[in-house]
């Protein structure tokens, strides 16, 4: 397995899929087999499925995501754990568990911090964070999106919340804040549908029209809330453009329990597959691949699953490959768009699938 | 203040804890040195030394010790 620092340090969207595709095998399928031999819940799967070895990255076993809402996966000792992360999960649903050694938890934010670096530079911004500092200030109440700004919070400086702790845009300190930042470039996060709630919508009310063009906005945490009121990312964007004159905006795909190698949108509109990180397209009729162009349900790898098992997933989201090496962004890799979530019940079946019990 | 007297106070204040602990603090291994309180020790080191930490050094500063390494780079010697 490749060590962590020449890990951390590889070309984010250099390589083609030759080279990316013989490097993903390797690295996966040597922390298969490291999985296997230290997480016995892993490996009974892996017995049960009478896996032996991979010839390409599509036959590498793939377990569903929700298996960490149900069991305790590790691959590293108790006294090794360096933090535990969970998952959001709304009411009623389990939220998953993911265990963190120290290693893969610096190794998360190395590669998060080379992604991230390949669109707002290696400079730390002044940074606004689109959302209340009462989701950072209460550790109790301590959820993914505190964790998420946290997480982004080094990419900047002079942090500054938006919204109060009643969620109200706090205008005269955002004003305050751009006028200490005159004619600096600026870091934006926030966690989509409460942009569009309560940041984007409060402009509309309001009429207040900040000037937030040299702004790069990074926002992330799913469309569903959005897709259900059938706002699209087109309309999220022009909203931005014409009430803040935000025009650089990423989205991001990513999930708690691959973090760190995230998948972000380019100028393009389409979400890239960093080197760490790739999606391979099943049919969820019977997980076949299906080529590119083809919708189904998202199977997510990321070679910095090191203390847990989580390095080859089929999540519960449906999407698509747009194509390969050839996004006119420049940027080599896969690119993909995501559709939205697959409903409960076929996402049911692939798991009972898997019971280990 | 020597700097070593700032640096104290950093851990001090920024993690809530009294100085004689600040020595023997280690990322993760107490509960005021979480994620929370890893941005707000970054922020009053910053204030203190009046210097901009690396995002890469935000990520190795691990520990009391392997802070002081650190800080030697923006010529802060403690």
């Amino acid at each position: 397995m490749t060590d962590v620092d020449t890990l951390a340090a590889l070309p984010a969207y250099e390589w083609d899929r030759a080279r990316k595709r013989a490097f993903l095998l390797d690295e996966l399928g040597a922390l298969t087999r490291r999985h296997r031999r230290d997480c016995p819940e892993y490996g009974r799967i892996l017995d049960a499925l009478g896996f032996e070895e991979a010839a390409s990255l599509e036959e590498l076993p793939f377990i569903p995501v929700r298996l960490f809402k149900e069991y305790a996966l590790k691959s590293v000792p108790e006294d090794a754990l360096h933090r535990t992360m969970t998952s959001s999960g709304t009411t009623g649903q389990q939220v998953s568990r993911i265990f963190l050694d120290r290693e893969t938890s610096t190794l998360q934010s190395k590669v998060l911090s080379r992604i991230v670096g390949e669109f707002i530079g290696k400079h730390r911004l002044p940074m606004l964070v689109l959302d209340t500092s009462a989701v950072v200030k209460n550790r109790a109440m301590f959820s993914a999106r505190g964790a998420g700004i946290l997480g982004f919070s080094m990419f900047g400086r002079d942090v500054f919340y938006a919204l109060d702790e009643e969620m109200r845009l706090d205008v005269d300190g955002l004003t305050a804040f751009l006028e200490r930042h005159r004619g600096e470039e600026l870091l934006l996060f926030g966690f989509t549908f409460m942009i569009w709630q309560h940041v984007l919508g409060q402009l509309r009310q309001t009429g207040f029209r900040p000037d937030l063009s040299r702004g790069t906005l990074i926002h992330g945490g799913g469309w569903k809330k959005l897709a259900d009121q059938h706002i699209s990312s087109e309309r999220f964007r022009s909203e931005c453009r014409e009430l803040c004159h935000l025009e650089r905006v990423h989205n991001y795909y990513g999930m708690v329990e691959q973090t760190g190698a995230i998948y972000m949108e380019c100028e393009c509109g389409h979400l890239h597959a960093p080197v760490w990180a790739d999606v391979i397209i099943r049919r969820a009729e019977d997980f076949g691949v299906a080529p590119a162009g083809e919708s189904g349900l998202v199977e997510a790898v990321s070679v910095l699953a090191r203390s847990y098992p989580g390095h080859v997933l089929l999540t519960e989201d449906e999407g698509r490959i747009l194509g390969e090496d050839d996004c006119p962004c420049g940027r080599r890799g896969k690119y993909f768009e995501i559709l939205g979530r697959v409903k409960r019940a076929e996402v049911r079946g692939c798991s009972d699938t898997y019971e280990a019990k | 203040m020597t700097n070593l007297e700032k640096y104290v106070n950093a851990f001090s204040q920024a993690l809530e804890i009294p100085a004689e602990e600040a020595p023997h603090m280690v990322y993760g291994k107490s509960e005021r040195w979480d994620s929370v309180g890893h941005m707000t020790l970054i922020a009053a080191l910053e204030d203190a030394f009046d210097i901009m930490v690396d995002m890469d050094d935000i990520i190795d500063l691990s520990s009391f010790e392997k802070g002081k390494e650190i800080l030697r780079k923006y010529d802060v010697d403690i």
